[in-house]
């Protein structure tokens, strides 16, 4: 970062110094009666000088942008390390402990085409930002929705998927409950920290009680021992639980909540692989494959056998 | 040199140094980071004075419950590391046996464990909210270490105590209640008042089951603003203010019952 900026910096100090020698080794030669000729002479071709020089310096700055990039680092590499934080069915274990999931299968196919190893960082959530600026990884593969906020920090590619929200609920504990009913300061919702969810209950449930975990399953589990009345996650996987325990679960609204997009982040400043990656998912959901992949990983239950439940 | 070595100053040139360099690697790595610092809008999580007034900010209210269940877990750690000691110095062969297994249960679990042990499958059973279990685990997994600091501070008044009390015709809870424990204290009173700043620091487990502590709270506030650096440095330093206020205690407590040997 500080080195480039100290390039540019260089680069006008010097496109300034050459002109200005060339100037006034023309003045000094020159007869009185062409003095007027020369000068134009002489301010054109510091013109012309100054923009070689300058076309010389921006050439090599940007050549110094795509050296830095991140796209360089992993072809270096000969790997592309994705830091992901495990979401069913984003990213999971199956019975193996093995990483599947839909992004499993985007961070593959990407790194496929790239030619290197993908390699999977799993890192917890909240920090996982934190993580992907300190470079601990390349690029988050893992269903981050693009927010204002967010984009302050980090940029995003374009999406490559939507989800919305919707609520799981505990039976006992909210019979009879309309919408309106959730939004009273004695329900509490369980949810997992920094997710879609936090800004639905902030959103669309200010007055209930936001109780933030780490893990989707321990969310989960309050609402099961009935110390939560609900909580919130992207489908399919309230619909998954609900089906799992379905005497004590339920998804009480057929509706999303707070629909968004998910796009990959990349550190800023760097437009190689913002370029990358958005060219990468426009190729493929033109082709349709991110859409077959999104619907078998959310809509069906081909991979039921895969994971434990 | 021997009488410079001596003094303070060298200790404290040294100790300045350590730490000049240690904040200039932090600083160098942050930098090299290029993460964009924004201590500004730390304030506003301690106090804000707004136009209804002065008001508390989250970390102070998180630092607030951090206090008030440290405090009722180390009561209830105090009462039964108490009874956990005596049973170990009892005659009683399943008293001594009791607690010995109590102890070797809980001190070789992870505290992690402990917390989940009561929050999900002895909270439904008794009814446990999330503050009250983490005020039982909190203050059982340091009854079994508060109990080793009685049983040493009972065991160093020497036995001479006993015989006396003995041949005065006090019964065992007159003995300890009016000889034993009176001067036992001198031998607990320091590594009690480190328990002490063990367990605020232990404390921070909690923010795993969502009870809205001082940790609990950070981690809240980085969600929403990804200030994660200034607000782990913050939520440090607050930490850092209550134990070491703790560890002056100890050291005061350390040298107004010094033994003398």
């Amino acid at each position: 970062m500080r080195s480039r900026a100290s390039g540019i910096c260089g680069g006008i100090r010097r496109a300034d110094a050459r002109p200005t020698g060339a100037q006034s080794t023309r003045l000094f030669h020159a007869s009185p009666r062409s003095r007027i000729g020369s000068l134009l002479g002489a301010v054109l071709a510091t013109a012309a000088l100054a923009g070689t020089a300058a076309t010389v310096q921006a050439q090599s700055a940007r050549q110094e942008l795509s050296a830095e990039s991140v796209i360089e680092t992993i072809k270096q590499r000969r790997a592309i390390k994705i830091g992901l934080s495990l979401f069913m069915p984003w990213a999971m274990r199956d019975r193996n402990g093995e990483l599947i999931g839909f992004e499993i299968d985007v961070g593959r196919r990407l790194a496929e085409d790239m030619g290197v190893e993908a390699e999977f960082v799993p890192t917890a959530w909240d920090g996982i930002i934190p993580a992907l600026i300190s470079g601990k990884f390349d690029v988050i593969i893992s269903g981050m929705s693009i927010t204002p906020q967010r984009n302050l920090t980090v940029n995003f590619t374009r999406p490559y998927a939507s989800t919305g929200a919707t609520i799981v609920a505990n039976r006992r504990l909210t019979e009879g409950f309309s919408l309106e009913d959730y939004n009273r300061p004695d329900v509490s919702f369980a949810v997992r920290r920094a997710t879609l969810a936090a800004v639905v209950v902030a959103n669309t449930f200010p007055d209930a009680e936001m109780l933030q975990f780490d893990d989707e399953i321990a969310t989960v589990q309050e609402v099961l021992n009935g110390n939560a009345h609900a909580t919130i996650a992207s489908e399919p996987a309230p619909s998954r639980f609900a089906r799992t325990y379905p005497d004590i679960l339920h998804v009480p609204f057929d509706r999303l909540f707070d629909e968004q997009s998910e796009g990959f982040a990349v550190r800023k400043g760097d437009p190689d692989a913002l370029n990358f990656f958005n060219h990468w998912i426009a190729i493929y959901s033109r082709s349709g494959w991110l859409q077959e992949r999104h619907d078998y990983w959310f809509k069906s239950d081909a991979w039921d056998d895969q994971v434990a439940q | 040199m021997p009488e410079l070595v001596k003094t303070r100053a060298i200790p404290v040139v040294l100790y300045l140094i350590v730490m000049y360099l240690l904040v200039r690697v932090s600083l160098t790595g942050a930098e090299a980071m290029g993460y964009n610092w924004q201590w500004y809008r730390i304030p506003d999580y301690l106090f804000r004075l707004t136009d209804d007034g002065f008001q508390w900010g989250e970390i102070s209210l998180g630092l607030v419950t951090t206090l008030t269940l440290s405090l009722q877990a180390f009561l209830i750690a105090l009462a039964a590391g108490l009874i956990v000691a005596l049973l170990r110095l009892s005659d009683l062969v399943v008293g001594s046996a009791l607690a010995v297994a109590f102890l070797e249960f809980v001190r070789n679990m992870p505290l992690l464990v402990l917390l989940y042990l009561f929050y999900y499958v002895l909270g439904p059973i008794f009814g446990l909210d999330r503050y009250a279990a983490s005020v039982l685990c909190l203050g059982i997994y340091h009854a079994a270490l508060v109990s080793e600091i009685f049983r040493a501070g009972i065991q160093a008044v020497s036995t001479g105590q006993w015989e006396a009390a003995r041949s005065i015709g006090l019964s065992t809870g007159q003995a300890y209640r009016f000889v034993v424990l009176p001067q036992s204290i001198k031998f607990m009173l320091p590594p009690m008042a480190g328990e002490a700043v063990h367990i605020v620091k232990s404390s921070a487990i909690v923010s795993v089951i969502a009870v809205v502590e001082l940790t609990t709270t950070g981690r809240n506030i980085i969600a929403d603003t990804y200030l994660s650096f200034e607000v782990w440095f913050t939520v440090a330093a607050v930490y850092l203010a209550i134990t070491l206020t703790l560890s002056i205690f100890v050291t005061f407590l350390e040298k107004r019952y010094a033994v003398k040997s």
